[in-house]
């Protein structure tokens, strides 16, 4: 219990600070949203979301005060039964789950409805945690790399059952997590390659882009070293990137559901449709666009206030932010975030422990995944894939999700001299 | 190990938000159009009609004023899919109807997709009742309130005139831009002629709304709304008791009232039968009803005092007699016999000087006073001797105000007729004419034509002695509380005052012991002058003009009743009854008034 006793000194206050900014205007945030001139409720009032994500933050509060009371040894330990009961969790939700925005990814208890998938996250991040802080683990072992990618494989696989991709992609962030631990890079680039050659096809007539292969090819050959080997690599990367290419379509239309087509295409053309399917990022750029550089001023925006923009509460909420605080307020939104993740790497940095410094990378990784996407899609760099901004959209699960994944990392941070050392 | 991995990590995560916060510039800073299209989401510009100006009585007695009308507009891009055929069923129009209207819609010049556009008019407060509730499931559809004519009184119609939606011809041609297709503009009367002081000026007020349309706010507290600026009120000159009993006295008669304030040109009461009720013309019922109306073989829409061209008859003897003084040729003393072989005559005299000529209305003699006039002898020519007195003539005439339009403040005004030498001479084919074949005129009759509100205007300018002010019906505009400017000037006659009192001694005469017996009065001394208008083969015309009180007198008037025989009898009973009417308050003579009203003017064996 000793321990305990200065557990609050040696928790990362500016983290914590960052948190409590980030949290508290989300907060005024959603009031803004959901404010009504005519009837003038309080940002207090359990009528309106303002005053139910009080209630979702002071229970974040207690969370936070359970994390850190737990024994820090309790998140290496039970990691995988954790893991176990979050895989069983997703099972569940589709037989028994229930239906919102589309997506059955609720479980519901009563009117109280959680969602398993935003839990998901720390879940998982602490499995790859611990299973890369484990003896024998070699990051450039096949073995190694198949079980990672088994761990973020099942969880994401069983969230796409419901339907709820956007949350499935944010799995794809431990990518990140495992070229910081040593992978090959090449993973990462043909991946970045794949989906470059996606969305050029969308823009370019395939032509053009069979005419660069064939000219790059020539000229790779033609310059590089002369063998056989090469040159049968080569041929055969072009061939695939072609067969790529030409498969664009079939993707589109064949694997792709018509909505998440359709976000593909409002992103390469939001004017072609504006009042069907590029209504969203239409809207949302109108609103955010037309704060100009000071915004219009808090409670003032039109746009999001008269629901112009869907989903503003939620996934759009950044919309709210650039029409009634301009760019200046969605700067000081940017650097807050840039601040927070910039210093959750400063945090990985000084752990001495493979584990929490994986986990500590899971943490950035993910939320710079929320980040990167939603404010994408706000702002038309991205199709719209419905993830929440932490801490600022509206909604228990992802504010208790996020919170929870942060102060584990505080907690063990705060710990981190008591850590073994294992790599 | 894996050194340099940790740079890129961050290197990515301040790449990201440098990307953000410049497509962020972009989009917020430097391009205008996203705030442009924010406003056109939220923002909904709602006209706001203005209030058309009043009209009411020279007491103040409320004659024109509005009442509530809607419309139905329709703003494109804001119309979602609706279900049609309950749409029709609300709006009581079928599906190919209501194809037809979008489709004209688009045909319009000013049509647009982003602009409310005019879909259906002249809604009253009983459909608006009706299509309310409904209103919110037909988005794109808005309401518009404005307001109609409403009238108080069912006289008057043709003076006031009616408003209706301006025509396209008009529109396309309106340099002003100030209509739109819609708009309400006066047709015809005071509302055409005063359109610019009574059509005020169109707002604009800015809402908020929401995605479904609903109106949520003003958009900056109203700073932008402009406010709609309402017409002038116009105060007439008409008595509307007067104007009333005119129209009552006139009831199955054709023909036309015209009553004057001599002191001031002011018009009491202009009564033109047939006429109609000025509401038909207005609200949703007006094509049907402006068909019915127009159509009408009695020419209800015809407005006689202004209009109707007429021989003026023996009242023309009056000025015939000044006109006649004025250039020498006769005295009150002088005696001419009344010789009917050339013209005829009725009634027993034989020997009589003008004043005895104008109370028994003496043919021959002034047909006589005319060829003195005409033939004077300056020149042997007879030809041309008549050419240069008929000039002098018609200068003294036409200062009468006859001839020309008077510039009444209402359209339509015609012009009579006062023949000239040049208008012989196209009459003539250029062949000569001298004064044997122009001498009807003499007596009113030939190619004389006058205007009812001309006689009225030459009662009231005897009356005044020598000078008259141009007939007006609108003696207030707006709070400023002035006419036109034009009708504070006196226009003078070419005769001297001292010609005038012996015209009116007359026309006292005329009444007390003359043709015009029935206008008499107890405690009035009447003036006036009857006339009977051959009109073969129906009945006469009968034609009366007067005015009262002999001394400081405070109406004149012309009535003119067509097919009813001499202006003895209908004419002068009704504009008798009128100037008891005006000056009392009431008749005092019920006998004369149910003569009137028995309408029976015509001799049983002969007209």
């Amino acid at each position: 219990m000793k321990r305990e006793d200065n557990i609050s000194g040696s928790l990362d206050w500016p983290t914590i600070g960052l948190y409590m900014a980030l949290v508290l205007l989300g907060w005024i945030n959603i009031y803004a949203v959901v404010y009504d001139e005519g009837v003038h409720q309080p940002i207090f009032s359990l009528s309106i979301n303002s005053g139910r994500q009080l209630l979702f933050i002071i229970a974040s509060l207690v969370i936070i005060m359970g994390i850190v009371i737990l024994d820090m040894r309790f998140y290496e330990t039970f990691a995988y039964v954790l893991y176990g009961v979050i895989v069983v969790l997703l099972i569940m939700v589709p037989l028994i789950g229930k239906e919102v925005g589309g997506n059955k990814a609720w479980l519901g208890i009563g009117s109280f409805g959680v969602q398993p998938s935003e839990f998901a996250k720390f879940v998982v991040a602490l499995a790859v945690a611990k299973y890369a802080g484990s003896v024998g683990f070699k990051i450039d072992n096949l073995r190694s790399q198949a079980v990672l990618f088994g761990i973020i494989g099942l969880p994401m696989l069983l969230i796409l059952a419901q339907k709820d991709t956007g949350t499935a992609l944010v799995f794809t962030a431990f990518v990140l997590v495992f070229f910081r631990e040593g992978m090959s890079p090449f993973l990462m680039v043909v991946g970045i390659c794949a989906a470059a050659v996606f969305i050029l096809t969308l823009l370019v007539p395939k032509i053009y882009l069979h005419v660069t292969i064939i000219v790059s090819l020539a000229l790779l050959i033609g310059f590089g070293k002369k063998k056989i080997r090469r040159f049968l690599v080569l041929g055969i990367g072009a061939m695939v990137i072609m067969g790529m290419v030409e498969s664009v379509d079939y993707v589109i239309t064949d694997v792709l559901k018509p909505h998440q087509q359709n976000r593909v295409k409002a992103l390469i053309n939001p004017d072609a449709d504006p009042l069907g399917y590029g209504w969203n990022v239409t809207q949302s750029k109108i609103a955010i666009g037309s704060g100009g550089f000071a915004g219009k001023g808090f409670l003032k925006g039109t746009q999001t206030k008269f629901d112009f923009v869907p989903e503003q509460s939620t996934d759009f909420i950044f919309c709210t932010i650039g029409e009634e605080h301009g760019w200046l307020g969605s700067l000081i939104v940017v650097a807050l975030f840039v601040t927070l993740l910039l210093r959750i790497i400063f945090l990985a940095e000084r752990q001495k422990n493979r584990f929490t410094r994986v986990y500590a990378y899971s943490v950035a990784s993910i939320f710079f995944f929320h980040f990167a996407v939603n404010i994408g899609m706000t702002i038309g760099l991205f199709p719209v894939i419905g993830i929440p901004l932490p801490f600022f959209s509206y909604g228990g699960s992802s504010l208790w999700g996020f919170t929870v994944l942060l102060f584990i990392l505080l907690k063990l941070d705060a710990h981190r001299g008591q850590m073994l050392q294992r790599s | 190990m894996n050194e340099g991995r940790k740079e890129i990590f961050q290197i990515a995560i301040v790449l990201v938000s440098i990307v953000f916060l410049v497509k962020l510039f972009f989009i917020q800073v430097l391009d205008s159009r996203y705030a442009e299209l924010a406003d056109s989401n939220a923002i909904l510009p709602q006209v706001e009609y203005p209030f058309r100006g009043l009209i009411s009585d020279r007491n103040g007695k409320l004659i024109v004023y509005n009442t509530p009308e809607f419309k139905l507009e329709v703003l494109l891009k804001d119309v979602k899919k609706f279900d049609s055929a309950k749409f029709c069923r609300i709006f009581n129009i079928s599906q190919q109807e209501l194809k037809k209207k979008f489709v004209e819609m688009k045909l319009r010049k000013e049509y647009s997709y982003y602009k409310p556009t005019l879909f259906m008019n002249q809604l009253s407060i009983t459909d608006f009742a009706k299509i309310q509730d409904f209103l919110d499931e037909f988005p794109g559809f808005y309401v518009q309130a404005r307001t109609t004519r409403a009238y108080s009184t069912k006289a008057l119609a043709n003076a006031l005139g009616y408003v209706s939606e301006i025509s396209k011809t008009r529109l396309d041609n309106d340099e002003t831009k100030i209509y739109r297709q819609g708009d309400y503009i006066g047709q015809s009367g005071i509302e055409s002629f005063y359109e610019e002081q009574l059509r005020g000026k169109r707002g604009v007020r800015f809402k908020l709304r929401n995605v479904k349309g609903i109106i949520k706010g003003s958009f900056k507290d109203g700073d932008y709304d402009t406010l709609s600026v309402p017409g002038q009120n116009l105060v007439t000159g008409i008595d509307l008791d007067l104007q009333q009993y005119g129209e009552f006295l006139m009831n199955g008669l054709a023909g036309s009232i015209a009553a004057i304030e001599p002191s001031s040109g002011e018009i009491l009461a202009l009564v033109s039968g047939p006429s109609y009720d000025p509401a038909l013309l207005s609200g949703r019922e007006y094509s049907s009803n402006f068909r019915l109306i127009s159509s009408d073989t009695n020419k209800p829409l015809f407005n006689r005092p202004l209009m109707a061209q007429y021989r003026p008859g023996s009242i023309f003897k009056i000025a015939q007699a000044m006109t006649a003084l004025q250039e020498g040729v006769i005295i009150p003393e002088t005696r001419i016999r009344c010789d009917r072989s050339i013209i005829d005559c009725h009634g027993a005299h034989s020997n009589e000087d003008l004043r005895g000529a104008i109370t028994n209305s003496c043919n021959p003699y002034f047909r006589d006073v005319l060829r003195r006039m005409l033939n004077k002898g300056v020149i042997n020519d007879p030809y041309k001797d008549t050419r240069i007195g008929l000039a002098e003539w018609d200068k003294h005439i036409m200062s009468f105000g006859f001839g020309k339009p008077l510039g009444i403040d209402l359209p339509n005004e015609k012009n009579g007729n006062i023949p000239t030498p040049e208008y012989y001479d196209r009459a003539y084919n250029n062949r000569p004419w001298k004064f044997s074949n122009i001498y009807s005129i003499a007596i009113g009759e030939g190619e004389n034509l006058v205007v009812p509100l001309q006689m009225a205007n030459f009662a009231a300018t005897v009356a005044n002695r020598g000078f008259y002010y141009t007939p007006h019906i609108v003696k207030t505009i707006g709070k400023e509380g002035k006419p036109l400017p034009k009708y504070s000037e006196r226009h003078y006659t070419t005769i001297d005052s001292a010609n005038f009192l012996i015209a009116i001694d007359a026309m006292q005469n005329v009444v007390e012991s003359g043709t015009g017996l029935r206008a008499k009065l107890k405690n009035i001394i009447v003036c006036g002058k009857t006339g009977t208008v051959q009109n073969d083969p129906l009945p006469s015309h009968g034609v009366f003009i007067a005015f009262a009180p002999r001394d400081n007198p405070k109406i004149a008037i012309s009535v003119y009743v067509e097919d009813n025989g001499q202006g003895g009898r209908a004419a002068a009973s009704i504009a008798s009854l009128m100037i008891e009417k005006y000056l009392l308050g009431h008749t005092e003579r019920p006998n004369i008034e149910s003569y009137v009203l028995a309408g029976k003017f015509l001799d049983a064996v002969k007209h």
